[in-house]
């Protein structure tokens, strides 16, 4: 293979690695609007905070001398997901679930200063400081091609995101079309009225759609956390609204959408990096969301809406 | 009161849960390495308080609803004198306030004139979003970047062509009203909250082009060395660039540095004055009305052959040619402009301006604005917790009162009866 | 022979699956009341907003005054002539009667914004015009006294009446009511009926109209379209109707 090739194929195996965690990110946008039709914009958030709990369990656990790194892994993934979830409770809870039934707008700014209290939360909890940490999974499993043209290599730390993003979203995707609480979200989905006129207690539902969508973007927040090694408390405005336009690429509403969008996303990005000055990655992400809000809001796996009058 | 209790423990828990780690442990970098270390004391009181505080809230929360229920709401439209009354008195209090404006600075601190400058700025452009969120009803999170445009248009043209403040206000003016115009045109359609997210977006990236197009903009250094205004040629500074006459020298007087400063409030006095009184009249003419009548009802307003498009894209287009006003002036002002100043918080506190202020009311965002600028002034010890307050704010304004402070009484059209 | 004025044929309206208007034809001459009546869910309402534009009819073709409108977008088609109201009546609540009126003359004002900040002679005399206009109108359906007043604060019933006066104070051909007689008493019933004829005969309009209202329907109907499901099911003047058989099995169903 030439070394063109074989670059380009690197670019991809970036990307989906990338876009795998925004997938994950972008499942719980897609589940919060789907079901109350409003933007998570302090999700975000939640994901930075996910990383700084996962950043702190390990380096308390390492501190404390345990060394079996899958089990230090294991249990800050676990810690991560419950606080997480918490926060996703406690922020719908908060500031959404007394403004359900009042106007987009005014939603869309109680979020937005959720979403700023957090971040300066952080800020005052753990200093607006990187937080840097060396990295614990290292090394390479595959390599190919030669090392006078390119090398393609696949590191731990990416089959790492690829196996916990397979089992996350395998398993979220049970959970939605097998149980019965998915079903009950399926239906919250499709008309939340009708949901609670046959009983089902949407509330509970609603807030259970922030806390699945929550310990998702926890697990996101600890992989992307070994992967770059660093963590501030504004990596989630970036990352949000990345994982945002992935939702909406891949259809605003539909899990296997945010998840199709996460990787196209992902992917996009790592090529821009490779072949264009690196700086101007974000805008890549933010350009194709533009284009997609005004050429096909509905995103790729979306249905069409009709207005009634 | 089984309920309540089990509430206020599992709201205490899940506080304990939130707090535990994120406040109670904290990541210290020691040159490489990376430590945790519980936190001292203090701030375990503050977790503790904060556990307790949530469970009794929760654990009385009926006995709290009741009593804030029982509390009027402040109204601070009431303080209004009443209407016959007002009619007679406005045409005075707008003067003696007007000539207030202009005498006072010459009565106090130089710092104190700085801050009227900047709350000015936050003013002009306060009321610039009001005129797209608060009128036209379109949620905008990218207005900064309109107003970088102003201010890197005055920075580039008075760098490159010498062209004088007073020149580039117009401009500047313009050259934002146009960026309104490409943005809003594809992108004004779009449902209310996709708006948002786009036109932040486009904030992001024109951000991002600034920091990263150096040959045009200087990159993250920005422009300096920015030209102040003058007054018909008068420069305000001790010594004179060739050719031109100082304004001490010109009148005679001795050199003081709140001169300049004091020059700049005025400025910033006329154009907030001409600011308004644009758009008073725009409220009252056809396409104020429009405004009104597209955010109340899109559908009916189609079906009556109005342009819905053309009309959002007017109030768009207002608002950003206001913010390139108020860029333009920000870089005169300051001398020196990087891509810093024009981050998505600025958009947010803007934005919380106008909401708070009560959107669509012209009084309450410049009441809003004030407060805004002001009180982090005055609360500096407090200055750390700003940001953090502000979005508490927002978050309890729209629960509580999301008309604002001052609620629009939006001037209707009186059919004088023959 | 009248030319006229509407002129649709086949109209048809597909929602996915949903076959919503099934090949509907159409036509209203000049200063005729039509009326489109049909059980509920039977597609009315839909082949209102395909004509005003609000949907785009999957096929069919909408002749007004011989112009095609199928295809052009609701605010364009208003703007030609064709107005309508809705069965939810959609009044700017907050803004008063006599700004309700004077919003529906947008086009016909000047919306120049320098001739508005200066008050140019033309401005002023535009604004003259359209102020007349809304009040030649509310005179018309008598709710002059009420112009100053919120149009939410007024009663049902003189909601409607001003729905209507702000249709036709934009200068329309055709007015297409969507049930305007929903909700009323027989009073207001009355002059409803009264106020369509007078538009008919002194304005010189036609007006198209969805109505459940049988004893308004017979009484001032040209002539009558009958539709059930989405497909034509009869139509010709009131007395044909009245005894279609098929028309009598669509409301009452078999014996």
């Amino acid at each position: 293979m030439t070394e063109a090739s074989l670059y380009f194929l690197q670019q991809i195996i970036n990307g989906l690695t990338i876009g795998s965690t925004y997938a994950l990110i972008a499942i719980g946008y897609t589940m919060v609007y789907g079901i109350i039709g409003m933007i998570n914009f302090a999700h975000g958030e939640i994901y930075m905070i996910g990383s700084y709990v996962a950043f702190i369990v390990i380096t308390g656990l390492l501190g404390m001398g345990m060394v079996a790194l899958p089990v230090v892994l294991f249990i800050a993934l676990v810690v991560a997901m419950v606080v997480a979830s918490s926060y996703g409770w406690a922020i719908e809870r908060v500031a959404y679930r007394p403004l359900r039934g009042s106007n987009r707008l005014i939603a869309l700014i109680s979020a937005i200063g959720m979403s700023i209290f957090l971040q300066n939360y952080v800020v005052l909890a753990q200093g607006s400081r990187d937080v840097a940490m060396p990295p614990l999974v290292s090394g390479s499993l595959v390599e190919f091609g030669s090392l006078e043209t390119f090398q393609v290599t696949i590191s731990w730390m990416q089959l790492l995101i690829w196996v916990v993003t397979l089992i996350s979203m395998t398993v979220l995707t049970l959970f939605i079309s097998r149980s019965r609480m998915g079903r009950a979200c399926r239906a919250c989905a499709e008309d939340i009225g009708m949901t609670n006129l046959l009983g089902i207690d949407t509330n509970r539902i609603i807030a259970m759609t922030f806390v699945i969508g929550a310990a998702l973007a926890a697990v996101a927040g600890l992989l992307l956390g070994l992967y770059y090694g660093v963590v501030n408390p504004f990596i989630g405005f970036i990352a949000g609204l990345k994982a945002f336009t992935a939702a909406v690429l891949g259809g605003i509403g539909s899990i296997p959408g945010a998840m199709l969008g996460g990787l196209i996303l992902g992917v996009t990005e790592a090529l821009t990096a490779a072949y264009f000055p690196s700086e101007y990655k974000d805008v890549v992400a933010f350009s194709l969301l533009v284009l997609i809000l005004l050429f096909r809001p509905t995103g790729i796996l979306g249905k069409p809406e009709v207005e009634k009058v | 009161m089984r309920g309540t209790l089990y509430n206020a423990v599992f709201a205490a828990g899940i506080t304990l849960v939130l707090t535990c780690l994120m406040l109670g442990v904290q990541l210290n970098a020691e040159g490489t390495a990376l430590t945790v270390q519980g936190a001292d004391a203090e701030r375990w009181i503050w977790i503790i308080a904060g556990i307790a505080l949530v469970f009794f809230v929760q654990l009385f929360s009926p006995q709290i609803d009741a009593f804030f229920g029982r509390m009027p709401k402040p109204n601070l439209a009431a303080l209004k004198p009443e209407e016959s009354k007002w009619r007679v008195i406005k045409p005075w209090a707008f003067s003696a306030l007007i000539v207030g404006m202009l005498i006072w600075p010459f009565m106090v601190s130089r710092g104190a004139v700085d801050l009227a400058t900047l709350t000015l700025i936050y003013i002009m452009l306060g009321l610039g979003l009001n005129i797209v969120v608060g009128l036209a009803g379109l949620l905008d999170l990218g207005y900064v970047a309109f107003y970088a445009v102003g201010a890197y248009t005055y920075a580039l043209l008075s760098e490159y062509f010498g062209l004088s403040f007073w020149v580039c206000l117009p401009i500047a003016a313009m050259l934002a009203a146009f960026f309104g115009f490409i943005l809003g045109f594809p992108v004004l359609r779009l449902r209310g909250d996709y708006l948002a997210i786009v036109t932040l977006g486009f904030g992001e990236i024109i951000r991002i082009l600034l920091n990263n197009w150096t040959d045009l903009t200087g990159g993250p250094n920005g422009i300096s060395g920015i030209e102040k205004p003058t007054l018909f040629g008068l420069e305000f500074s001790r010594r004179v660039s060739e050719g031109s006459q100082s304004f001490h020298e010109f009148f005679g007087i001795d050199y003081d540095s709140s001169q300049k400063v004091i020059f700049l409030y005025l400025i910033a006095v006329v154009l907030v004055l001409i600011v308004l009184y644009l758009i008073n009249r725009l409220m009252r003419m056809p396409i104020g009305r429009a405004w009104e009548a597209l955010r109340e009802d899109e559908i009916a307003c189609r079906s009556l052959g109005l342009n819905r498009t053309v009309i959002k894209l007017s109030a768009f287009t207002l608002g950003a040619s206001t913010a390139g006003f108020a860029g333009c002036f920000f870089a005169a002002r300051q001398g020196f402009i990087s891509p810093e100043s024009f981050i998505f918080i600025e958009s947010a506190i803007i934005l919380a301006i106008v909401v708070l202020g009560g959107m669509g009311s012209q009084v309450g965002v410049i009441c809003a604005a004030i407060v805004m600028t002001i009180l982090p002034e005055l609360a500096r010890e407090f200055s750390e917790y700003r940001m953090l307050m502000f979005g508490l704010l927002m978050v309890l304004m729209m629960r509580w009162r999301p008309q604002g402070l001052v609620p629009m009484k939006r001037p209707h059209l009186e059919l004088k009866q023959q | 022979m009248s030319q006229l004025l509407l002129d649709v044929n086949e109209l048809t309206m597909r929602f996915g699956g949903l076959l919503a208007v099934n090949e509907v034809n159409l036509k209203v001459k000049n200063r005729q009341i039509v009326s489109i009546i049909g059980p509920n869910g039977a597609g009315k309402t839909t082949v209102f907003n395909c004509l005003s534009g609000f949907y785009i009819p999957t096929d069919g073709s909408i002749l007004f005054r011989g112009e095609q409108l199928a295809g052009l977008k609701d605010f364009q088609i208003s703007r030609k002539g064709l107005v309508r109201t809705f069965q939810h009546v959609r009044l700017f609540k907050r803004m008063t009667v006599i700004e309700n009126m004077l919003v529906a003359q947008h086009r016909h004002l000047n919306t120049n914004l320098l001739s508005g900040m200066l008050k140019t002679p033309g401005y002023k005399r535009l604004e003259q015009e359209a102020m007349d206009r809304a009040i030649y109108w509310l005179e018309e359906v008598d709710l002059l006294e009420h112009a100053n007043r919120e149009a939410g604060y007024l009663a049902y019933g003189q909601q409607r009446k001003l729905e209507i006066a702000r249709c036709m104070v934009t200068q329309p051909e055709l007015l297409m009511l969507d049930e305007p007689a929903a909700g009323l008493n027989p009073k207001e019933t009355k002059e409803l009926d009264e106020l369509i004829i007078r538009l008919r005969d002194e304005h010189e309009i036609s007006v198209l109209l969805i109505e459940h209202d049988m004893g308004l329907v017979m009484g001032i109907s040209d002539h009558i379209y009958v539709i059930a499901q989405g497909t034509p099911l009869a139509d010709g003047s009131p007395m044909d109707v009245k005894e279609n058989p098929d028309v009598i099995k669509a409301y009452l169903g078999e014996s």
